[in-house]
């Protein structure tokens, strides 16, 4: 086995009682001293800083926006021609039969022209590199930063938060982007909660890191509750409800396909999205809640009443702000109307559960 | 009280004896927030998987420490689950054994010897 790569801030992990596992090749903190229940109500109520170094960040350079839009859009089903500066996108690179590659976030900073900022997930991180540079045309650039840590600040006092350590970033948008001092900070994260990202040199994470902990809403996270937090805002993992089998919309992403793209076609797999956004696709990603505390875990039978097996589990577990189990997983669409009931087969037991509209817990974004 | 090396208890100071997961598991396992247990009645050999723990993260297989019939569950568990987080080796117990080969127990490790073998594990 390879040695575990870690972030920038392992030593402070430490010093805060982290225990660790690997994950995606990065040895990262599952949860601290408080746990991962306690963690998760923390980010709920106040403020959660997560580190989310072990992610892919990387530019991406053109000879204009216009120019590096028009050939990141022959890749991906998102509107990169019309971001404005200081915009954010969620997008998912696409293979030929309109798989997700990978699911990223792209910025165009304020003051570069023709050049985008990306963030991807850590295991795709190799994956997405390769794709980008066999595809991107003479003249447009990828340039991984692997000397930029990047943490997440989450919670419904987050704003009041950084307005004391980086004045000036807590009035962003949703899904604004700026940069100053070295900091480039969006409004958006992984939890549901109001929220920023934080991506900063390496060498300064450990202090910026340490002066937010200073602050008495703010409290070190751990990826425990960050799934558990995601899960609870029906967003998707890579490798649980995106593969290169599933398509955007089978996975609820029509939302992020504007009408353009839809209509022009011009990404891999354009055929097969378009023909699911007008009829229907092959399956359907839903939200299920069980009627107990019993968690169904990833690969779980989805049945119906009669019995017969309609769908499969992606993710789930306990969601704590919810109070119940709940799980997302894909169903055949017949099955897929909320309120729907159903089962979870768990060790051989069918565990009684309804279809719910996603997200499970309300979302708490910035609107202004 | 004895212990297993995948981190049960059996208490047989009473008869029945009573079964759950020591305090080093609790710590490993995380917030537990939902606990499987046995139907009264169940006859269980050694070594059989007689309940799960599921923590936040994962679920892990309660075996039984030794041969007999399930004769009472801890129902509490069924509301409070993180009662096993509070006192794994108390409050928290999973269910109660009436054992059918009581020499069995000569096999498991008692408190000192289940310390030592903590200390193995790193």
């Amino acid at each position: 086995m390879s040695a575990l790569q870690t972030t920038p801030l392992y030593a402070l992990h430490r010093e805060y009682g982290a225990r660790f596992a690997p994950f995606a090749g990065y040895d990262m903190p599952i949860q601290y001293r408080g746990g991962i229940l306690a963690e998760h109500a923390h980010t709920r109520a106040k403020a959660g800083l997560f580190d989310v170094s072990h992610m892919g960040q990387a530019w991406l350079d053109g000879p204009s926006h216009a120019a590096l839009a028009e050939s990141l859009e022959v890749l991906c089903a998102a509107d990169l021609k019309g971001l404005a500066p200081g915009r954010q996108r969620y997008a998912q690179w696409l293979n030929e039969t309109g798989g997700i590659i990978d699911d990223l976030m792209l910025s165009r900073p304020e003051s570069a022209n023709g050049r985008l900022h990306i963030v991807v997930n850590a295991g795709r991180k190799a994956v997405d590199y390769a794709f980008l540079a066999a595809r991107l045309p003479p003249g447009a650039k990828l340039t991984p930063r692997p000397e930029r840590a990047l943490l997440a600040l989450q919670g419904p006092l987050a704003a009041s938060v950084l307005a004391r350590i980086a004045p000036g970033f807590e009035k962003l948008a949703f899904m604004a982007v700026k940069a100053a001092g070295g900091l480039e900070i969006c409004r958006s994260g992984y939890t549901g909660e109001d929220g920023y990202e934080i991506s900063l040199p390496a060498e300064d994470a450990e202090g910026f890191a340490r002066r937010l902990l200073r602050e008495p809403e703010v409290a070190l996270i751990g990826l425990g509750a960050r799934d558990t937090l995601r899960l609870e805002a029906g967003l998707c993992l890579y490798g649980h409800e995106l593969s290169e089998e599933i398509d955007p919309v089978e996975a609820g992403l029509a939302w992020s396909i504007p009408k353009r793209r839809r209509a022009e076609g011009g990404f891999p797999g354009a055929s097969r999205i378009q023909q699911a956004l007008a009829e229907e696709p092959q399956r359907r990603l839903v939200g299920l809640k069980l009627d107990g505390r019993a968690p169904a875990r990833e690969g779980a039978e989805i049945v119906s009443p009669e019995g017969a097996k309609i769908g499969i589990v992606t993710s789930g577990g306990f969601g704590p702000s919810v109070g119940a189990a709940i799980a997302m997983g894909f169903v055949e669409p017949a099955f897929a109307a909320p309120g729907a009931a159903l089962a979870l087969l768990v060790r051989g037991k069918p565990l009684p559960a309804n279809i719910v509209p996603l997200p499970f817990y309300p979302h708490a974004y910035f609107r202004g | 009280m004895r212990f297993t090396r995948d981190h049960e208890f059996i208490d047989a100071g009473e008869d029945p004896a009573t079964v759950g997961i020591s305090e080093h598991a609790q710590s490993q396992l995380g917030d537990i927030v939902f606990v499987d247990l046995p139907e009264v009645g169940a006859k269980l050999k050694k070594g059989d998987a007689a309940a799960v723990v599921e923590s936040v993260k994962a679920a892990s297989d309660v075996f039984a420490p030794a041969s007999g019939e399930v004769v009472a569950v801890n129902a509490k568990l069924a509301e409070s689950p993180s009662l096993v987080n509070d006192d794994a080796q108390g409050a928290g117990w999973l269910f109660k054994l009436k054992l059918s080969a009581p020499a069995e127990l000569d096999g498991l490790m008692d408190a000192d010897a289940y310390a030592e073998y903590l200390k193995t594990l790193g």
